[in-house]
């Protein structure tokens, strides 16, 4: 790795993440990482693991109940729907709608951030100026209101809705980015390749980011689930993924209507989302103790 | 604290509420005919362009936003769409029901939250740190609709304890305030802590226990107004999320705050309505900051005295 050439941080990345001594790891931690590893696997071969075609009806076998329930069906492990849809099958294609757009959102602010971060602190001037305004007006609106009134009235676009939530928290990473690239400036390696006649974007590419990068990762893991709750909260109020799509919220939204004659519906994704959100945190806390010691709160 | 200082922060204030405001004209408008959205299909062309004249939607956007402004600067926020109401009027009606449950939500919050961060950060490391540290990391990856719906299953429709929707009583109350205060609370709670435990590994700290103070002295005059700092910041920033929230814990339990009648004025493209609740919303917000900066000031003398010589 690159970081070698500079002198930093002084342990190795291995060592920093933990993977030095999995045994030093608390059961919890590798318990979320469990289970966000399983969230991947969904998001990636959902459609290989649903028993039923996710929009398939079977108005016979409307609202059954989940399985060690009585009058579950062993066919339906997770129940079915109002129009008699397998549940599992719904289960696993909102889970990938879900974490593939909040994995797309998250990483299109960091990058947006980031790069508006290292702007600002290259150009300082009129440029920084107008990139910490943003940065204030970002942080000083509320933002989860307007992107409601923009979801509602832009219609059903899963692009508008990806780019709110793209939107939504780049300013973090912005300002992490400026401060950590202003010190990181006047380290002695920055100036060495300066000096050794290293173009900006060389030395920003190559020396400056990967010296930076942990408190970015951090930041991506915190933003993380603020991104799915902020899917979730839009989808669940009828914003944001609309139906024939469906993502979690989208399938809690739609359960709460049945909340005295099928709890399941609710509660399913309810709970997935949940474990989802709480497993990112419990990851985002171990990395954010290991990763970078300066940025615990 | 420097008048400057405060001139400087009041038209940033303003600027931020000016954007707000802006951006949601624009965007509300850049969206198609509301007229064609609310009326019925089947209504002939003079009825729409009546309406349009009326609603003064037939001219050009940037004449649109003009007369918008300069309504709103003579405190005029347009008529409600959908009833000819007076589209303030018609969200203050809602702003104490709003107001009520974010109160309620806060002070849960912070009643819970404050106390059970300084005792983890008190016993730091053991068994009872981690245990409110854990429920703490719950309570804040606990989606507030999910929470909403769960409480809902449990008190109302098994227990029956609780009403599920309205606002009649007080009654009423208990089951969004929790939901909504219980993320903000758990986050409060580790601010408290790590606000907590960063004071006491200040050199005042020490010279107070120099100086002999006691515990509680050391406690209530040295420890906790410099940990109330960073407590007060955060809780003025996360206003705007609470709010957020809001909406959503008003959808769940049928509360008929502001965020109801946003919801409801979005799906029918009540303009006036829409804009009035993000004027009100953005107000509130840039307010809370506003008073959060002030507040440092006064907290902590030491940005005090640096903003007058800044400044």
């Amino acid at each position: 790795m690159t970081i070698a050439a500079a002198p930093a941080p002084s342990r190795p990345l291995t060592h920093r993440l933990g993977l030095g001594g999995l045994r030093r790891v608390p059961a919890v931690v590798l318990i979320a990482f469990a289970v966000l590893a399983l969230a991947l696997v969904v998001t990636l071969f959902a459609q290989f693991m649903m028993p039923y075609d996710y929009d398939a009806m079977n108005l016979r076998a409307r609202l059954t109940p989940p399985l060690p329930w009585e009058g579950s069906n062993p066919a339906h492990p997770l129940g079915t729907d109002k129009l008699g849809r397998d549940v599992l099958s719904r289960l696993l294609i909102a889970t990938q709608t879900s974490i593939a757009l909040a994995l797309l959102g998250t990483i299109i602010g960091a990058v947006l951030g980031t790069v508006l971060g290292f702007l600002a602190a290259h150009f300082r001037g009129i440029v920084d100026e107008v990139i910490s305004a943003l940065v204030d007006f970002q942080a000083a609106m509320p933002y989860f209101i307007i992107a409601l009134a923009v979801l509602a009235f832009m219609g059903n676009s899963i692009v508008v809705f990806l780019f709110l939530m793209a939107i939504y928290g780049w300013e973090k990473y912005a300002r992490i980015t400026r401060g950590l690239v202003l010190s990181a400036r006047e380290e002695g390696y920055a100036r060495a390749q300066h000096a050794l006649g290293a173009g900006p974007l060389r030395t920003y590419g190559i020396h400056i980011l990967p010296n930076i990068v942990s408190p970015l990762i951090v930041q991506l893991t915190v933003n993380f689930p603020d991104t799915i709750l902020f899917e979730t909260s839009l989808s669940f109020l009828g914003l944001g993924v609309r139906p024939p799509l469906t993502s979690l919220g989208q399938m809690l939204g739609d359960g709460r209507d049945y909340l005295v004659t099928a709890w399941w519906l609710a509660v399913v994704p309810g709970l997935t989302i949940f474990l989802v959100t709480l497993a990112m945190s419990i990851v985002g806390d171990f990395l954010r103790t290991h990763l970078d010691p300066s940025l615990q709160d | 604290m420097s008048v400057r200082f405060v001139i400087v922060k009041l038209l940033r204030a303003i600027l931020t509420i000016w954007l707000v405001v802006t951006f949601v004209f624009f965007v509300l408008r850049l969206s198609g005919d509301p007229v064609a959205q609310l009326l019925p299909d089947d209504v002939d062309k003079q009825t729409v362009q009546f309406y349009r004249e009326l609603w003064g939607l037939d001219q050009p956007v940037g004449v649109q936003y003009l007369r918008y402004i300069e309504a709103l600067l003579q405190g005029d926020l347009g008529i409600s769409f959908r009833n000819n109401l007076d589209a303030f009027q018609l969200v203050m009606e809602r702003v104490p029901k709003t107001a009520l449950l974010g109160g309620t939500a806060l002070l849960f919050a912070l009643g819970f939250g404050i106390p059970l961060g300084i005792y983890a950060a008190l016993h730091r490391d053991t068994a009872i740190d981690r245990a409110i540290m854990s429920v703490a990391v719950f309570g804040f990856s606990l989606p507030n609709f999910f929470l909403g719906i769960m409480l809902i299953l449990i008190f109302s429709l098994q227990l029956r304890w609780l009403p599920s929707s309205g606002s009649g009583t007080w009654w009423h109350l208990l089951m969004p305030a929790v939901t909504l205060g219980t993320g903000f609370g758990a986050q409060i709670a580790r601010y408290a802590r790590s606000a907590m435990i960063d004071v006491t590994n200040r050199a005042y700290m020490r010279t107070a226990e120099a100086k002999g103070a006691g515990q509680t002295r050391k406690l209530y005059v040295h420890a906790l107004p410099n940990a109330a700092i960073p407590i007060v910041t955060i809780t003025g920033m996360k206003i705007g999320e609470l709010l957020g929230w809001a909406v959503v814990t008003e959808t769940v339990f049928a509360w008929p705050g502001i965020g109801r009648l946003l919801t409801s004025a979005v799906a029918m493209r009540d303009l006036a309505v829409v804009q009035c609740i993000m004027l009100i919303l953005a107000v509130t917000m840039v307010s809370a900051n506003f008073i959060v900066d002030l507040a440092y000031g006064w907290l902590d003398p030491r940005v005090r005295a640096q903003r007058q010589g800044e400044r």
